[in-house]
Formats: structure tokens, C-alpha cells, sequence
């Protein structure tokens, strides 16, 4: 049941006239479900401050909280669902903080003595205002917790791919983690760019921190070489743990003619007796 | 129609690709180089593909071609500078462009040229010793 103008206007003048009554047990029934994570200071402050933002809505003429004069009211509630969201409350401590005003302004009402029916009429359609509110609080808080993840994803994909140099004409990529397609193209797409860049012949891929290989990931590796060996360099691949070696060979991958080797240290000699040959030929 | 010009420097054709590969210009270089060759006596060949954006697989097998070609007139062939998106799709066709030396630039696919023909020369060298010893 939507609010109307005239029982938002009611409401507007019972938040202002009871004020600090509803602050105090607002506060209370939030500080319940917060249990001592925030102080009641800031408690305080917060519901004042949404207090003044349902007034200012209601006495606007917001009947719903999609409304022009809610405007200020949903800033506020995305901001609360915002701090809370980063402080690490859960979605449901979020909701009940806004949930708590219902109960807040029941205790006043039921203090008067006017409760008839148009009381109880008014008091739903402003039940179902702040149920929308906690709830548009829910989405922003799930919004923002799903921004925050992404977030960190995009981190780890930076963070995991470096590609580094080794020695003059010699670069390495050291994998860690799980290696699956979106992170085998930025693999693939960055040590190539660097082999461009630094105009390197030789390339390292370092698979010690990759905890599994399966077809998938020895695809993506063997695509890497090919498109390395496509632009004129040559691919080794180092940091093949015994028991991946086992795994390789029970399924049945084929590493052709790429150089394979145990450790870093072993693929780097490769590499530079490869090129000390060819200085002796010179 | 455009043609892909062949630059002649000491014992190598420089070949720089900066338009469109249509089948008609990769047809056509396929004869001009051959030509060239022949009339140069040139024992290296570098086809720099660094402006290309998209290599198919009619130009892929074209590279493959003049390698094959150039191969029986006595010079070697390297394809340089081929980008990292060019490779990428390559490999997601399938292709991979087999037959093709490559190398990251022109300098290095030089170095490369520089190798192979002193390594054929050492060659040379050996066999004229190893016939040499049984003759009296």
C-alpha cells in the first residue's frame, strides 16, 4: 500500500516531534545487532542523520522511494550500505539497521493515545515505505560487495602475470596459481608484447606455482609456444614438478619438439649455451 | 595495382609489406622476388610483416611458397616482426604456418640469415676435407 502525501506529511511531523525519542530507540535496537562493532556515538550520529533524510523525504511528498524527493534519502542509504559493506557487516545487519525504525516509531505510536484505525492504516503504508528502503539498502550492499570482488579479481590478474627479465635476450614468465582461459590470454597476450618490446629470442615459462596441469591448461601453455615460435622466438618451459610430470605423461600431452626442463636454473643454462654457441660460431 | 617493392642489401632481399596483402599483390611479389633472386644471386630473403594487421591463410601459405621457392634458387627465407595478434590468431586457426622460419625483427632475422649461411659454408668446408683425405 503506497504512502499518500497527506500520511507522509503525518509521519514527517511524528519523526520531528518525537525526534530524539525515536534516535534513542532506533539506536537501541541497532546497537542489539552490531554488538559493539560500532560505538554508540556513531550509531547515534547514523540514525540522526536518516532520520532527518525519511523526514525530509516524507514531508517532500515521497510516496514511493524512487521518487524525486527521495532523492537525498536513497544518497544516504547507499552511503550507510557503502561503509558497511567495507566495515564487513553482513547484508542482513545492514538491512535490520533500517528495518529497526519501524519498531522505533511503533513504540511511539503506541504511546499515544490515538490509536484507532487511521493510525494503523497510516502506519502500514509507512511499514511498506521503510520496507523498501531496507531493502533498496540490501541491493546497494550486494552492488557494492560484488563491485569489490571484481575488483580484486582484476588485482590478482595484474598482480599474477609478470613478466620479467632474466638475462639479455632471455625473459621468463613465472606462473602462479590456476592457469584457465581469461588468465591464459593475458599470459599469452603479455609475453608476447614483451618479446616485441624487448626484441628477447627466448622465452622461460616458469610452471612451478601452477597446482594442476591438465589438457586445458598444457593447451593454453602449447598455444603460447606456437604463437611465440609464429613471431621468431623459442619457448622453454621449466618448473615441472615430479608429480605434474606423472600427470603429463598419464594423459597423454605431447610437448613435441619444446624444450622442457626441471627447474628455472636448468631452463636459464639452456638457454645460454644455446646463445654461447652461437657466439663461438661468430 | 600496388606492388610490394624488393630492396636489394649486400647478400639480402629486404621485403617490407606496409599495404593490404591481396591475393593479386602476394601473387604477384611471389614472382617478382623469384625474379629478383635469380637476377641478384642473393642467398637471403626477409619478408618484414610488422605493418600487417591481418595475415590469412591464403598469405600464410603464400609465405610458405617463397620460402619453398626461394629455397630452390638457393636462398634462405625469414618471415620477421609478425605482431603478437597476428600470432594469436594464427594459432586460434590452426595454422601454423609450417616451413616458415621466423624471426621478433629485421636485425635479429638478419643475424639468423648471417648463421644459417655460415653454417652451410663450415659445411662446405668439411665435405672438402672429408673428400679431400682419401685422394692421394
Amino acid at each position: 500500500m503506497a504512502l499518500s502525501s497527506e500520511q507522509g506529511n503525518r509521519f514527517a511531523d511524528l519523526l520531528k516531534g518525537h525526534e530524539d525519542t525515536v534516535i534513542a530507540s532506533w539506536t537501541d535496537e541497532i546497537s542489539r545487532t552490531v554488538r559493539g562493532r560500532l560505538s554508540r556515538a556513531e550509531l547515534q550520529r547514523q540514525t540522526s542523520e536518516l532520520q532527518k533524510g525519511f523526514q525530509t523525504a516524507l514531508s517532500g511528498g515521497a510516496s514511493d522511494l524512487n521518487d524525486d524527493a527521495a532523492a537525498e534519502l536513497r544518497a544516504q542509504l547507499t552511503e550507510l550500505s557503502n561503509t558497511r559493506a567495507r566495515q564487513g557487516f553482513t547484508a542482513n545487519e545492514t538491512a535490520v539497521s533500517v528495518f529497526a525504525l519501524k519498531e522505533a516509531v511503533f513504540q511511539v505510536i503506541k504511546g499515544g493515545e490515538d490509536a484507532d484505525t487511521a493510525t494503523l492504516r497510516d502506519y502500514i503504508g509507512f511499514s511498506a515505505f521503510v520496507d523498501r528502503a531496507a531493502l533498496f539498502t540490501f541491493d546497494t550492499y550486494v552492488r557494492i560487495r560484488e563491485e569489490l570482488i571484481a575488483d580484486q579479481a582484476e588485482q590478482l590478474l595484474e598482480l599474477s602475470t609478470p613478466v620479467v627479465k632474466l638475462w639479455e635476450g632471455v625473459v621468463a614468465v613465472p606462473l602462479v596459481g590456476t592457469l584457465d582461459s581469461a588468465r591464459a590470454q593475458v599470459v599469452m597476450e603479455r609475453l608476447l608484447q614483451t618479446l616485441v618490446d624487448t626484441g628477447s629470442p627466448y622465452a622461460i615459462i616458469d610452471i612451478t606455482g601452477v597446482p594442476a596441469v591438465d589438457t586445458q591448461v598444457a593447451q593454453h601453455i602449447l598455444k603460447t609456444v606456437v604463437a611465440a615460435r609464429l613471431m621468431g622466438a623459442d619457448c622453454i618451459i621449466s618448473g615441472i614438478r615430479p608429480q605434474i610430470a606423472q600427470t603429463i605423461v598419464a594423459l597423454g600431452i605431447e610437448f613435441g619438439d619444446i624444450a622442457t626442463k626441471a627447474s628455472l636454473a636448468d631452463a636459464l643454462r639452456h638457454v645460454l649455451r644455446l646463445t654461447g654457441t652461437k657466439r663461438q660460431e661468430r | 595495382m600496388e606492388r610490394v617493392p624488393v630492396l636489394k642489401i649486400g647478400d639480402i632481399l629486404l621485403v617490407s609489406i606496409q599495404i593490404d596483402m591481396e591475393d593479386q599483390v602476394a601473387l604477384q611479389l611471389q614472382e617478382d622476388l623469384a625474379d629478383k633472386i635469380v637476377s641478384t644471386g642473393c642467398h637471403g630473403v626477409i619478408i618484414d610483416i610488422s605493418a600487417l594487421d591481418i595475415v590469412d591463410s591464403f598469405v600464410g601459405r603464400t609465405l610458405a611458397t617463397i620460402a619453398s621457392v626461394s629455397k630452390v634458387l638457393d636462398a634462405d627465407t625469414v618471415v620477421v616482426g609478425m605482431r603478437p595478434a597476428v600470432a594469436i590468431t594464427l594459432v586460434e586457426l590452426g595454422l601454423s604456418l609450417p616451413g616458415i622460419r621466423t624471426a621478433l625483427n629485421v636485425e635479429l632475422g638478419m643475424k639468423l640469415l648471417a648463421q644459417e649461411r655460415e653454417r652451410y659454408e663450415l659445411d662446405l668446408e668439411d665435405e672438402d676435407e672429408e673428400s679431400a683425405v682419401p685422394t692421394p
